[in-house]
């Protein structure tokens, strides 16, 4: 017999790039099933089975869902979910995702909850279309529903068969959902926990139109905005004249400090917006701290305490020692390839429609009718594919924008897309934040207790059906006030999100220090504040693994109680090669882990750097990920979404920051603000755990803040001190190696 | 009127001859592949061919391509299928949300034409100037791989 040794790279091929293992657990782990009877996810807001499947008599099958694309796969993967309960082939099935007027409204696609909601409201949809559809089988072929068996759309009994195209009629799929119809046993699944490949990729390799930014309806015309120079300006003055005489320019649109133009085509537009924001005359406010101020700032601006956790035990023995770090993140981008853009267009009937790739197209559509003033439902948000997202970017200003735009000039499909300084400058970043942690240690090292103080501004702006939330609604006249958020509540946050340790300690405190000023825009960003506060946590305890001459997994695993949290810990280190790690000169390694908002998707991920001193140069050599997203519904899914965001992360880690003065954002383009190449993006093996029978935990966001505190560990262990600013560019790098 | 070859096909184009290339090629003759990214020769999300040369249309005037022969992503299918470096990126799934797919494809094209079996190295070193945000660089960098063993 030929034995056939596999190299690691017909692995690669073989796997796709990862490993996968999986793991039955009793469910009481982790019960978050919905109880008998219950409607699942987001079927329980919208129990109509018509409201999400349609049956069609050529024998294709809709799929209408609330969620979208956002490049993260998630119509794939609820896709497959619904053909699997609904015992169809794959390929029966068109997903419509996010329509105001088409899909049931299941708000936000945001904080990896398309797969725990979406997903489990579908399937039971699914079930209970098929169970509806065998009862109709049964009756028409005269035999018991439980001798039918389905393949494809096709049942069957005894030689005779009926399809479900034959089978559906007009109404019949307008009732409501009882929950009862039973789920298929994970063991006869055929889809759910396949790698099926995207429905999306191949128009997008091909050239075929997906994304809102390749629409060309007949008649269209461009639009672009005129932004002040910084964020409080006023309008003062502007000569309008010169503008409207120039090449291509249809019109130019004032609302009190709000300016626009319309033009015959993209570059015009683009043009003109330019020289309109010279020649126009502002009244300038310059009061912000600067990139180098802003953690002063945030530790000394009025804020609203609150204490989140104290377990501390007044009569705890006084500690041998006490260690105490405090760490600081930047400003962050969401930073997508393409920047942000619209069509809308003014119909006869008063029906605006806007083609949008927001998260939030429902909420959107209201926040734009307040900014309009147009009656509720007179606007139509259609959601079209855009540049991947990672949060709340301008995809909801833009529909704002291309829709104030298409009121001035109805009937016309206007399209806008903002430049680059207009999305750099504008976008609304993560926030800065600051965390201190204080440690009380005894004699050997071991943690007596942990303090962790938490200083952020917010992290959610979205437009929440209000025009105060949309940038343009801040400078029409008159201009609509921005609600302030708040931090929202446990277990999700938002600047505390993750800011609880996912360790047990005999006593924890955390306090949250919210600032509700804003100097720089600030909203969602992949992970919110479980980033810096992972980040935090994770580089702490390795200071204190350190401190205690321990091994930092061993240290972890002290105090790591969660038994699937110390199994992602223990693979991710054997799939690193931890333990025969060979540390040379400016070579370190590095391991983190969290578990998303504490309760959802675990990951690991380990690295390896090598720092050269001389120049404070870092490599990121190799990174190692273990992650536990629950039942896997769709493992290559998951696994481009883990990478993803790891590299994301080291991204920001390494070298992003949004830097500005006391008046305006400097960082206007890829220059100023340089994000990972592809020669400086290491190999990344995955490691992925299934657990069939759990619930979908969702994965868009979990990698974030381990793969930053992997690589600041690492960093830490090459050059043998710390460097508790984010991002680690050379200087500082450098700094730390002489230091 | 503009004139020049598209994708095997000639066109006329009533555009000024000082528009972007790029707004030539995505808004008059409805190209779904070049995207606007940052407009400042930055990001690659733009590229094309022009006579087989990468170009980055949205810093290149449209009356360049007068005369010659510019190929977009769709013009890479041979008979109406996905070209082999583009079936290599479906099969490898090289994409989260495929807006720089257009860019990298076609530069990765382009390496391949000059150098049909290159090394990781070479793959990295000619796609470094084209930037993606989801992440998806060794997804990219396995698809072009994949591509030349074929
Ligand atoms: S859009 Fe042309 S390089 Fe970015
Ligand atoms: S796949 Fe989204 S930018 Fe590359």
């Amino acid at each position: 017999m030929n034995k056939h040794v596999m190299n690691r790279r017909d692995f690669l091929k073989v796997t796709g790039g990862f490993l996968t293992v999986s793991f039955l657990l009793p469910s009481v782990v982790f019960a978050q099933h919905a109880a008998e009877g219950e409607l699942p996810g987001d079927l329980a807001d919208h129990p109509n089975l018509s409201s999400w499947i349609r049956i069609n008599a050529d024998g294709t099958v809709n799929l209408f869902i609330g969620k979208v694309e956002l490049g993260q796969g998630a119509t794939t993967a609820v896709g497959q979910v619904c053909a699997e309960e609904l015992v169809i082939d794959f390929s029966r099935l068109h997903v419509t995702a996010g329509d105001t007027r088409l899909s049931p409204d299941e708000g936000t696609t945001a904080g990896s909850q398309s797969m725990p909601n979406c997903a489990p409201g579908v399937q039971q949809a699914a079930a209970e279309v098929r169970e509806i559809l065998r009862n109709l089988a049964a009756e028409r072929l005269g035999v018991a529903a439980d001798t039918l068996t389905i393949a494809d759309g096709t049942i069957s009994a005894g030689g005779n068969s009926v399809t479900y195209w034959e089978l559906v009629s007009d109404q019949m799929l307008n009732v409501e959902a009882t929950g009862k119809a039973p789920l298929l046993p994970v063991a006869e699944h055929k889809i759910i926990g396949k790698s099926i490949p995207r429905i999306d990729i191949p128009d997008k390799m091909i050239g075929r139109h997906r994304f809102v930014h390749e629409m060309t309806p007949d008649g269209m015309v461009f639009g672009a905005v005129a932004r002040p120079p910084t964020y409080k300006s006023k309008l003062v003055n502007v000569d309008l004249a010169p503008i409207e005489a120039m090449p291509g320019v249809l019109k130019v649109v004032r609302n009190g400090s709000f300016l626009g133009i319309i033009a015959s085509r993209q570059d015009q537009a683009m043009l003109a917006a330019d020289a309109l924001s010279k020649a126009a005359q502002w009244d300038i406010v310059a009061d912000l701290p600067g990139h180098d101020g802003i953690f002063e700032w945030l530790q000394t601006a009025e804020s609203e305490e609150t204490e989140w956790k104290n377990t501390l035990q007044p009569d705890a023995p006084q500690g041998a020692s006490t260690h105490e770090a405090t760490y600081e993140r930047p400003y962050h981008m969401h930073g997508s390839i393409g920047t942000s853009a619209a069509v809308a267009q003014m119909g006869a009937d008063g029906t605006m429609t806007v083609w949008t790739h927001s998260q939030s197209v429902w909420a959107t559509a209201a926040a734009i009718e307040q900014l309009l003033g147009l009656e509720e439902g007179k606007v139509h948000a259609i959601h079209t594919e855009g540049s991947g997202c990672y949060g709340h970017n301008m995809a909801d200003d833009a529909a704002a924008d291309a829709c104030l735009l298409a009121a001035a000039m109805p009937g016309s499909p206007v399209k806008l897309q903002y430049n680059r300084a207009g999305e750099h400058q504008w976008e609304p970043y993560g926030s800065a934040m600051v965390n201190k942690i204080s440690a009380s240690l005894d004699a050997k090292g071991d943690i007596l207790s942990w303090e962790h103080h938490i200083f952020s501004t917010p992290h959610g702006t979205r437009p929440g059906g209000d025009a105060g939330r949309l940038l343009s609604g801040r400078y029409v006249e008159p201009p609509f006030e921005m609600p302030v958020p708040s931090d929202g509540g446990p277990p999700n946050f938002s600047a505390t999100r993750n800011g609880l340790a996912n360790y047990e300690f005999p006593g924890e405190r955390v306090v949250t220090h919210f600032v509700r000023e804003m100097p720089l825009r600030v909203s969602s960003t992949r992970g919110l504040g479980a980033y810096a506060n992972v980040m935090a946590i994770e580089q702490f305890i390795d200071e204190l693994a350190v401190k205690a001459e321990a091994d930092p997994v061993e240290y972890r695993l002290r105090y790591l109680k969660e038994e699937r949290m110390r199994d992602v810990l223990t693979r991710c280190a054997e799939a690193f090669g931890w333990d025969n790690f060979e540390k040379g000169r400016g070579k370190g390694r590095g391991i983190a882990i969290a578990r998303y908002k504490n309760y959802a998707a675990i990951t690991a991920v380990a690295i390896e750097v090598q720092v050269t001193p001389r120049n404070g140069l870092v490599r990121v050599v190799r990174a190692v990920a273990a992650n536990d997203s629950g039942h896997m519904v769709n493992p290559d899914g998951i696994a481009n979404q883990v990478e993803g965001g790891l590299i994301q992360s080291l991204s920001w880690t390494l070298k992003e920051e949004v830097k500005f003065d006391n008046a305006r954002v400097l960082s206007t383009d890829w220059a100023s603000y340089p994000i990972l190449t592809f020669s400086e993006v290491p190999p990344v093996e995955l490691v992925l755990i299934d657990r069939p029978g759990e619930p979908y935990l969702g994965q868009g966001e979990s990698a974030q803040g381990p793969a930053g505190a992997a690589l600041a560990n690492a960093i830490a262990d090459a050059v043998g001190s710390r460097i508790r600013r984010v991002p680690f560019t050379p200087d500082r790098v450098k700094a730390a190696v002489t230091a | 009127m503009l004139n020049f070859n598209l994708n095997g096909g000639d066109v006329s184009v009533d555009a000024p001859g000082d528009a972007t290339l790029l707004s030539v090629l995505s808004d008059d003759l409805k190209q779904a592949g070049p995207k606007f990214g940052c407009g400042l020769s930055q990001c690659g999300a733009c590229s094309v061919l022009i006579d087989g040369a990468v170009v980055r249309s949205c810093q290149t005037r449209a009356d360049a391509a007068v005369g010659r022969s510019v190929t977009t992503l769709a013009g890479l299918q041979e008979n109406g299928q996905p070209s082999v470096l583009q079936q290599a990126f479906i099969d490898e799934q090289a994409a989260q949300c495929g807006f720089c797919s257009s860019g990298m494809i076609l530069v990765a094209q382009s390496l391949l034409d000059r150098n049909p079996v290159p090394t990781e190295a070479d793959v990295r070193s000619a796609l470094n100037g084209n930037l993606c945000r989801c992440g998806t660089h060794n997804r990219i960098v396995r698809a072009v791989l994949r591509a030349s063993e074929v």
